[in-house]
């Protein structure tokens, strides 16, 4: 019997993957947009379990929303990388450092 | 015990699901990277039909798949990666990315599984009858009661579009392009000068020699 905790606790790994794959490839920023994907992944299916478990659609209209969202962020960030790699020639965020933050 | 169809389907999903997560963090060449990423969107797509989610589902399939990640592997493509520069120090970043992915998995899990939230009260609503459907029933309240986030959503999307295409646009200098403004706008004046020339005077039928 698959129970809420089970999806809840799958999301909760997933998101914590995530967050390791942010440390371990912190020079690569495309693999840091993949991990921003995984993580918003593990949120959604939060919010579908629940809508499922709570019976109320209204969480699966708030993915719909979070998918739209998370698919502009993705088309932007590329496109910012596709800028940054013909400026710079590398994707190395360490090299990233010209505002001195 | 009879195992139940819907065990059957999720623990391979799950177990599947989290594999590619961590094949993605963990690989060296980012197109395997992107590639184990659509394995993750394949396998979530399977439990959120399971959860009788299935616009959303099919919705993961076609947007992130069929889009978002070729986008994710065209860009992979298109830049020259130096793959040897960009994994230095996935060694030593290793144990903290551990420890901390150790850690918050022990308290996300601990307050999940062990806190009881009063979730063990949702027991889960029996399933659908046959003829129902989910595209229908996230529609009437998209349209109805969401109806403002829903257009807002839309500009988001158009306002990505502009930004993704004027900031990679550019001008290649030294191009022998047309362009077409400057074509019709021409006058006569620019381009014809008449120019009165006094005519020669000829002789002819002389000096024949």
């Amino acid at each position: 019997m698959i129970s809420l905790y089970h999806y809840l606790a799958l999301a909760a790994v997933l998101f914590s993957i995530a967050v390791a794959g942010i440390f371990l490839n912190r020079k690569n920023v495309i693999v840091l947009l993949m991990c921003i994907e995984m993580m918003l992944l593990a949120v959604n299916m939060n919010f579908i379990a629940f809508s499922r478990y709570l019976d109320d659609v209204a969480g699966q209209v708030f993915v719909f929303f979070i998918l739209t969202v998370a698919a502009a962020e993705a088309a932007i960030g590329l496109a910012i990388l596709v800028v940054l790699f013909r400026n710079r020639n590398s994707i190395n965020v360490e090299e990233l450092d010209s505002m001195k933050g | 015990m009879p195992i139940s169809a819907e065990t059957l389907i999720f623990w391979p999903a799950a177990v599947m699901l989290l594999g590619a997560a961590l094949a993605v963090i963990t690989v060296r060449n980012p197109v395997h990277a992107a590639l184990f990423l659509v394995v993750c969107f394949f396998s979530s797509a399977v439990l959120w039909l399971l959860l009788e989610a299935e616009f959303l589902g099919i919705a993961l399939v076609l947007v992130y798949v069929g889009a978002v990640m070729v986008l994710f592997l065209f860009v992979v493509m298109m830049l020259d990666i130096n793959i040897a520069v960009v994994r230095e120090g996935f060694i030593r970043f290793a144990p903290a990315a551990a420890i901390v992915a150790i850690m918050m998995t022990a308290l996300l899990v601990w307050v999940v599984w062990y806190q009881q939230l009063g979730v063990e009260e949702f027991v889960k609503p029996a399933a659908r009858s046959e003829g129902f459907s989910n595209t229908s029933a996230i529609g009437q309240v998209m349209y109805t009661e969401y109806v403002y986030p829903f257009e807002i959503a839309s500009v988001i999307l158009l306002v990505g579009i502009i930004v993704a295409i004027s900031l990679t646009m550019r001008r290649r200098t030294g191009t022998r392009a047309q362009d077409p403004a400057q074509q019709v706008k021409v006058r006569r004046e620019d381009r014809i000068r008449l120019v009165k020339v006094a005519s020669e005077k000829y002789d002819h039928g002389q000096g024949t020699e």
